[in-house]
């Protein structure tokens, strides 16, 4: 969002000022609310990374059919072979995430290309430690059968035993390594 | 007219499709709201100097979390009927660390990197490749660990069926909890403020 800024000599420059987040409990209503929508309408949660997985068996069938076909985990998502993978309820979800972030963000004047990190840390490396990140991430994600949507906040929200357990290992993981990291944040 | 909706068969497979889309925008939408699109705010949760993802996580669990028990009490929704995801405790365990070791080092989690990539930023489309090269890998793998994957299966299984306590004292306390935690993490932020002023 633009706003046009007086500068002392009165001329009129356009600067991009990005608006504050709203306030944590107001967002956290707010998703709350979206969460339950879910579970009224559909009698399901929220999830992310399952999208992701179906993304990958699709990938993985069209590029070796019999090996994937073999494998059980794909074998998951892509089920009986009568219907397309990908018209699946979480791909579309995830696709309106996508839509969703874009809008609050422009709406926010947020929208930027840009990379995310501390001061003292060089964008290399933080591009680095974002890919390994997420690949832990994957790979927890798929142990755990879900990741901080599906599991945490779904599971947690219906009290799913796994769910709460899973939640306190996410928190202890991060806080545990935390220290080791801070260089990449602080 | 009884919820969950779906599962009564008010529609079917097509417009739960349209539903999914629709309810991803305002997932997509609140979680952009909290500053979730930015890896810095996240990771700030694990240095107690920005509570924030505390804060958003369990006011909408426990939003959540009292809408449906509410819901069902007044008999408005099935809770028998929405979907509870089985326990297998160990790989929930393992896999919780792992995500957990993702978060702080990645800055993110799949939901949240979405947003991220979604409003330009490139760490989060980084993180996202991450993301899908993970699953890959343990794709890859999965006939090795798929005996770990499935090992100590506890069912569907609440936490009252667990601690063999009524549904409406577990809410109660999941309430106390998180209300308990907030005032922690409200004190916690000052504290933090106060540090880092007399740093300076």
């Amino acid at each position: 969002m633009s706003t046009l800024v007086q500068t002392p000599d009165t001329e009129k420059k356009s600067v991009s000022v990005p608006k504050p987040y709203w306030n944590p409990y107001l967002s956290g209503i707010g998703l709350g609310l979206v969460l339950l929508l879910s579970f009224v309408i559909m009698g399901r949660g929220l999830g992310a990374s399952g999208a992701f997985s179906s993304g990958v068996a699709y990938v993985m069938e069209k590029v070796a059919p019999t090996h994937t076909k073999a494998n059980e985990f794909y074998g998951e998502y892509l089920g009986d072979g009568s219907k397309n993978p990908l018209k699946d309820w979480l791909v579309f979800e995830v696709l309106g995430v996508f839509v969703g972030g874009f809008i609050s963000g422009a709406l926010g004047g947020r929208i930027k290309k840009k990379i995310e990190k501390g001061p003292n840390v060089t964008d290399r490396k933080r591009l680095i430690f974002a890919f390994i990140g997420g690949a832990l991430m994957g790979v927890g994600a798929k142990l755990a059968r879900g990741c901080t949507s599906g599991q945490a906040l779904t599971g947690g929200s219906v009290l799913n035993l796994g769910s709460w357990a899973f939640m306190m290992c996410v928190f202890a993981g991060a806080y545990a390594l935390a220290y080791f990291m801070r260089r990449q944040w602080l | 007219m009884m919820a969950p909706f779906f599962k009564y068969g008010m529609f079917g497979d097509e417009v739960s499709l349209i539903v999914a889309f629709i309810i991803g925008i305002g997932f997509g939408f609140f979680l952009e709201r909290a500053g979730f699109g930015s890896a810095r705010k996240l990771a700030a949760q694990f240095y107690f100097t920005d509570m924030t993802v505390l804060k958003v996580m369990f006011t909408a669990i426990v939003t959540a979390m009292l809408g449906v028990y509410y819901l069902s009490i007044i008999g408005w929704m099935d809770l028998s009927m929405v979907y509870l995801t089985p326990t297998n405790i160990m790989p929930q365990v393992v896999g919780g660390l792992l995500l957990g070791f993702g978060f702080v080092i990645g800055g993110y989690c799949p939901g949240t990197s979405c947003v991220s990539a979604a409003t330009g930023r490139t760490d989060g489309i980084v993180y996202l490749l991450g993301v899908v090269f993970g699953i890959f890998g343990f794709g890859e793998v999965f006939p090795l660990v798929s005996g770990f994957y499935n090992s100590t299966l506890m069912g569907q299984v609440t936490l009252p069926q667990f601690f063999n306590l009524p549904y409406g004292v577990v809410v109660f306390l999941v309430v106390v909890m998180a209300v308990s935690a907030f005032v922690a993490a409200e004190w916690g932020e000052k504290n933090m403020a106060k540090k880092a002023e007399a740093k300076k």
